[in-house]
């Protein structure tokens, strides 16, 4: 009865291909070329474009990456990442605005004026945003921690419904209660980050170069957090839970921290979405953009493979602007209605045929705990190791 | 603990039959519609160990099939504007529109249901050859399949927006007759049709699980399918029957929905917290506590949105905290064994 046991036999390895690099450079020359067809030739008209795109690209990439932690590290899988999007997102929202004022303008919080702490290097400018990112983080993964406790011990799937079930909760709140978060008019204006200290014009490359460097941060993080001990705990147990439990570990604790820091990512990822554009409607959390398009992007990158997550979010998200572009052509009418709804089912496509044809992703991840393992036991005499390894490989 | 979950559950119901009845009459409608899902989500997942995420949407795109059947139409290139596809529909056979007794519908509807049953069964078992099948052999984890049922959610989705569009729909926009009932309550002549054909479909899904070879071959795989296996079932042609029956009660289920309610791409999804939350009341795996936790789900959900603190936009909300009280309190359901 191992049929908890996620069998992920294909994040073995494979010889480096060159799909990876093929589809990168592919999504490319599209990003480049058709602005530029578009605009007519103006250089600045893509720049512009293409540092809004890399800007999101960013945003994206730490949420498949909190994602990563989750599912492709541990095998804990999460089907409302839109839940802990907007837990962040609205979070960093209230604590860096100003508090309510005027007709049709109702939510909660607003601290942004009374976090003007520090006398120095105007302190008014970042020192919200960061309270929010940390608060925004802090609740995300308080809530992960809440939804783990009753259904972590249980089968995978209960947490996955558990996770549909937050997100959907939280879109009605968000909805319903008009005093929260100002309802489906949405909460404007969220102050920018640092604004001020570049022309205007510029902020775009300031904006990236935040987005950017939070991605970077968090990615190293997780890749120290990987190598360490701790990781290493992780890595066996995505690729072995029965052998990783028989060796002493608590699953559940590990699990429930790789739940509630992949959680905490997601938070921090909402909370720099609320900050690059700088107001939220309820109506673009959707289950489709803020869950399924996540899990699209790191199953097409490689489940395990941090930098496969990145490079998922920036074929995808290319994918989505190129087509989003194609609409200004003059497509035939039965197409041009019907393209969101066109990218939604090659998305829900991709997602299964990665599963049946490609399951490692673009990027596939190398097993590391049990291939040591392995390599041990082959060293050993044969007599010894035969039934182990035959074990390891049946189960790994 | 289960006990008392069970008695705090007798006490409401008193409680809500005294109290709320009109919501309680509308509870029990809804809760036979979700527990034709929620049977046949229990039965997948029994037979199958895993969750099919899909399951929801396979109820609209049932219900959107039948309704291609009634009116042959399908949203045209703008928004608002039908297109005749089919040449032929189930209205134009004689008098398959006039409206039967005091429901707001003709025989049509029911031929509608039955083709929809079985084109929607057809897609899940091709759904299955084409993909659970392959993955099956691969010897993928539980997590893969509901990955790949979650990627062909999307898909169904989208392809039900392609086709009808994301405006909601009706089958007919007739008046609605009401009846009354005993005990000073009234009803709507349809879903004393929804109610009634969804027991039947139910009985008839239970003389199939209960009475025949077939189901207790069913049932022996979702109780322990190594020692179904071993006892010689032919496990793949119980696979694609189980699919075919999920497809049925599903087709039933959404196109009762459809009437209940209307025809809306977005409900899919959204449906799967009521959904799961009666298959795993009941125990997963357990068609009987499906059908009950349906009823149970159904009924709750109805009364507490009635509620002056609650907007009824929180009805699957209610479903989420059922669903998180049970896992927390009774995790192998309120008919199930701990194992």
């Amino acid at each position: 009865m191992n049929f908890t046991i996620p069998r992920l036999s294909h994040f073995g390895a494979r010889p480096a291909s060159l799909i990876a690099p093929a589809t990168v450079a592919v999504v490319t020359i599209l990003l480049i070329l058709i602005p530029y067809e578009r605009s007519d030739g103006d250089v600045s008209g893509v720049m512009s474009f293409l540092v809004s795109f890399l800007t999101f690209v960013a945003i994206y990439a730490i949420f498949t990456l909190g994602l990563n932690v989750q599912w492709g590290y541990s095998g804990v899988f999460n089907f409302g990442v839109l839940g802990f999007f907007m837990l962040g997102a609205y979070t960093a929202a209230i604590v860096t605005k100003q508090p309510a004022s005027g007709n049709f303008t109702d939510y909660i919080g607003g601290f942004g004026g009374d976090l003007d702490l520090l006398p120095w290097l105007s302190s008014d400018q970042w020192l919200p945003h960061l309270v929010g990112l940390a608060a925004a983080a802090a609740v995300a993964g308080f809530v992960a921690l809440l939804l783990a406790v009753p259904t972590l011990r249980l089968r995978g799937d209960y947490l996955a419904i558990a996770t549909i079930g937050v997100a959907e909760v939280l879109r009605r709140v968000v909805i319903e209660e008009t005093w929260l978060v100002n309802g489906t008019r949405g909460l404007t204006g969220i102050p920018r980050p640092l604004d001020g200290l570049v022309d205007s014009a510029d902020y775009k490359y300031l904006l990236l170069a935040i987005c950017g460097s939070f991605l970077v941060l968090i990615y190293i993080l997780i890749e120290r957090a990987i190598r360490s001990p701790w990781g290493r705990v992780l890595m066996a147990l995505r690729e072995d839970e029965m052998a990783t439990e028989a060796s002493g570990k608590n699953v559940f604790a590990f699990k429930m921290q790789s739940f509630v820091i992949g959680a905490a990512i997601m938070g921090a990822g909402g909370a720099i979405y609320a900050y690059a554009s700088s107001s939220l409607t309820p109506e673009v959390f959707t289950h489709f953009f803020a869950t399924f398009l996540f899990w699209a992007m790191l199953m097409l990158g490689g489940s395990g493979n941090n930098r496969g997550a990145i490079i998922g979010a920036y074929v995808l998200w290319g994918f989505w602007t190129i087509t989003l572009q194609f609409q200004s052509y003059d497509l035939p009418d039965i197409v041009a209605t019907r393209m969101p709804y066109l990218r939604e089912l090659v998305l829900g496509a991709l997602i299964v045929a990665v599963l049946l044809l490609r399951p490692a992703g673009l990027l596939p991840q190398k097993r590391q705990v049990s291939i040591w393992v392995e390599r041990q036991l082959r060293r050993r005499p044969p007599a010894a190791s035969g039934s182990s390894t035959d074990a390891a490989r049946s189960s790994g | 603990m289960g006990r008392g979950l069970l008695l705090l559950i007798v006490v409401f119901f008193i409680w809500a039959v005294i109290d709320r009845r009109d919501a309680v009459v509308i509870g029990i409608v809804e809760g036979s519609i979700l527990a034709l899902g929620a049977v046949g989500l229990t039965l997948v997942y029994g037979v199958l160990r895993f969750a099919h995420f899909a399951h929801g949407d396979s109820m609209m795109l049932s219900a959107y099939c039948a309704f291609l059947l009634l009116s042959g139409v399908v949203t045209g290139n703008r928004p608002g504007v039908d297109t005749e596809v089919l040449p032929i529909t189930v209205s134009d056979l004689p008098s398959a529109t006039s409206e039967i007794w005091k429901f707001s519908f003709g025989y049509g509807l029911l031929v509608a249901m039955a083709l929809s049953a079985l084109l929607t069964a057809g897609v899940l078992v091709v759904l299955d050859r084409l993909v659970y099948r392959r993955l099956r052999r691969r010897n993928s984890g539980v997590v893969i399949f509901s990955i790949a049922s979650l990627g062909l959610a999307i898909a169904i989705r989208s392809w039900v927006l392609i086709v009808w569009g994301p405006t909601p729909r009706k089958y007919t926009t007739v008046v609605r007759h009401s009846v009354d009932l005993p005990f000073d309550t009234s009803i709507l002549a349809d879903q004393l049709f929804i109610l009634g054909a969804a027991i039947t479909v139910t009985v008839l899904a239970y003389i199939l699980l209960f009475r025949t070879k077939l189901g207790k071959a069913m049932r022996a795989m979702a109780d322990n399918p190594e020692l179904a296996r071993i006892s010689g079932i032919k496990t793949e042609l119980v696979i694609v029957l189980t699919w075919a029956l999920a497809g049925g009660l599903v087709a039933v289920a959404g196109v009762l929905l459809a009437l209940q309610a209307q025809l809306d791409p977005q409900l899919g999804f959204v449906l799967l917290l009521p959904l799961f939350a009666s298959a795993i009341l009941g125990g997963v795996g357990n068609p009987q506590g499906a059908f009950f936790g349906g009823m149970i789900v159904g009924v709750v959900q109805a009364v507490v949105v009635t509620f002056d603190f609650l907007s009824p936009g929180y009805k699957f909300s209610v479903a989420f905290v059922i669903l998180i009280l049970i896992l927390l309190i009774r995790p192998q359901g309120l008919f199930g064994v701990r194992q």
